[in-house]
């Protein structure tokens, strides 16, 4: 499938075969045209636009306001939970970046179709730039986050803020690795797009953004919770979980006598189970990426 | 002198109809006739060989669907051969097609960075040659304007500029000089001049046969896929010219 060996024995020194690339390993080097490509990629998507970023930081305030009022007061959601509404969006947070970054990494290929098929480069910077364009939209979302925890009396330990990282740079991993497979698939088939929102309409309810994890536990079989657990994605909702609700005001006093603490049992050996799969995630899409990037010019 | 491009046996298939639908995929395998999808191809380029040495500057001609623009994108790494092998050294860049990287909503500072950088350009690289690239250009005056706003004329002249700064080890040219006024071209043909002193090695692809000879000294023609001729530039245009047409 990847062509003819790259070099011929008995070819002259110095000569290579062109198209081919270290694949994620190289975007490093080419990280200035990352850099122009992620500022082109904002550029185009605020153009015309008065307050322009700023609009990234009104949607999600908005959003919390109206989960505050409405969940928290009116459907009284708060009685159980207490700062629901920090629960509810850290979980959302997580979600909503994994969600821009798999749709974006998907199309990244067959949007950038023109340079693709005329002019050689590592293609992986595609979605890569696409992660770092997420990213940036994640920043007010997460400065939404801090400041309504804060509001909360959120006093976070270091174990807290390093799993608040630690989520989105699972939830980035775990969306690039099957952001690269989805992309390359979708040069062949469109209907690659089709599944992303499918999927994408099931995150939320895959994960324990909505409701409280010790009810999948109940519900499930401990085979089918150990698949629960193994998405990544649920343990970076409950790693989000940990950074920003469980050290709000009142979560510890009202979970102290509760039968089930505000994240699972063995969180640690979750996070890692869940660092070994997006990692893996990561190799396979590469893997898969380049075994069909070599046909992109013809099919795209 | 050393080998610059070396093409052996290359082949290059495409595929004319092609499904694309899973269920139509799914449903040819589980019957087993999954080889028949991609039975309607025809061979781009068939077996093509030829070495081409540093500082050598070639024209590829042949008319319409001879597998030219093909042999580019063989050689600029777009494509992969399907057999035989394509070995290059040093940097290829150019223009497979004029202004392919620009973005209408970027001013031309900014598609200057962004397209010499897509060339394999770096940051210093581009900082340096910036004032030659907008100078030969003549667009100072626009240059912090969005390339939408720009006329074809001025988009050619910047897009030229840039990838002709790239000072790539070869640098290939598809059918640039079509577009764009006389003094330009005449502007775009002392450029080449010079990047063939420095010793860049050049292969174009044009159906100006005319300008070609006043650039390459030697043609390769192509006539649907095969290479039927490879010798002195003027003898290739004659054969093309006394070929079938």
């Amino acid at each position: 499938m990847r062509g003819p060996a790259p070099v011929p024995s008995g070819t002259e020194p110095g000569l290579v075969a062109p198209g081919r690339s270290a694949g994620l390993l190289d975007v490093a080097r080419w990280r200035f045209l990352l850099s122009l490509l992620v500022k082109k990629e904002l550029r185009v998507r605020y153009r015309g636009s008065a307050l322009g970023l700023l609009w990234s930081y009104v949607k999600p305030a908005v959003q919390l306001a109206v989960f505050y009022v409405a969940m928290g007061k009116f459907l009284g959601l708060e009685r159980d939970l207490p700062n629901f509404v920090i629960y509810l969006f850290s979980g959302i947070v997580v979600v909503n970046f994994f969600s821009e970054v798999f749709n974006n990494t998907t199309k990244s290929i067959v949007l950038n179709a023109d340079l693709v098929k005329k002019i050689y480069m590592p293609r992986e910077l595609f979605p890569v730039a696409s992660v770092q364009v997420a990213l940036v939209h994640l920043v007010p979302q997460v400065v939404v986050l801090v400041v309504a925890s804060l509001a909360m009396g959120w006093r976070p330990g270091l174990l807290n803020l390093a799993a608040g990282v630690g989520a989105f740079a699972l939830t980035g991993l775990t969306a690039l690795g099957i952001g690269l497979v989805f992309s390359a698939v979708n040069v062949y088939f469109r209907d690659a797009e089709n599944l992303v929102e499918l999927i994408l309409s099931m995150a939320t309810w895959l994960s324990p953004v909505l409701y409280k994890w010790d009810l999948v536990m109940h519900a499930l079989s401990t085979p089918l919770w150990v698949l629960y657990q193994l998405n990544p994605i649920t343990v970076a909702v409950e790693l989000a979980h940990y950074g920003f609700w469980a050290p709000s005001a009142r979560v510890a006093e009202k979970f102290a006598t509760a039968p089930y603490p505000p994240v699972p049992h063995e969180m640690a050996w979750w996070t890692l189970a869940a660092v070994g799969v997006s990692t893996g995630l990561v190799l396979v899409g590469q893997l898969v990426f380049r075994r069909l990037e070599g046909r992109f010019a013809q099919e795209l | 002198m050393a080998t610059a491009i070396q093409v052996r046996e290359a082949t290059k298939k495409f595929t004319l109809r092609h499904t694309r639908s899973i269920k139509e995929l799914v449903v040819w395998t589980f019957r087993g006739r999954r080889s028949e999808l991609a039975s309607n191809t025809f061979n781009a380029l068939d077996a093509v060989s030829f070495t081409v040495r540093e500082g050598e500057a070639i024209g590829l001609l042949g008319f319409n669907g001879s597998g030219k623009s093909t042999m580019l994108k063989l050689m600029s790494g777009v494509m992969l051969p399907d057999s035989g092998s394509v070995l290059v050294r040093g940097r290829v860049a150019g223009l497979i097609e004029v202004g392919a990287g620009f973005h209408p909503d970027l001013t031309g500072r900014e598609n200057v960075y962004l397209n010499g950088a897509i060339l394999g350009m770096s940051e210093a690289e581009i900082d340096a040659k910036f004032d030659e690239i907008v100078a030969f250009s003549e667009i100072e005056k626009f240059i912090d304007t969005e390339v939408k706003f720009y006329s074809s004329g001025m988009f050619l002249r910047l897009a030229f500029s840039v990838a002709s700064h790239t000072e790539p080890d070869i640098f290939l040219i598809d059918e640039i000089l079509a577009v764009g006024d006389e003094p330009f071209q005449r502007k775009c043909l002392a450029r080449i001049a010079t990047l063939r002193e420095m010793g860049l090695t050049l292969v174009i692809v044009s159906h100006d046969l005319e300008m070609i000879q006043r650039v390459c000294d030697r043609g390769i023609v192509l006539e649907r896929g095969h290479a039927v001729f490879d010798g002195a530039l003027t003898d290739a245009v004659a054969h093309l010219r006394g070929g079938p047409q």
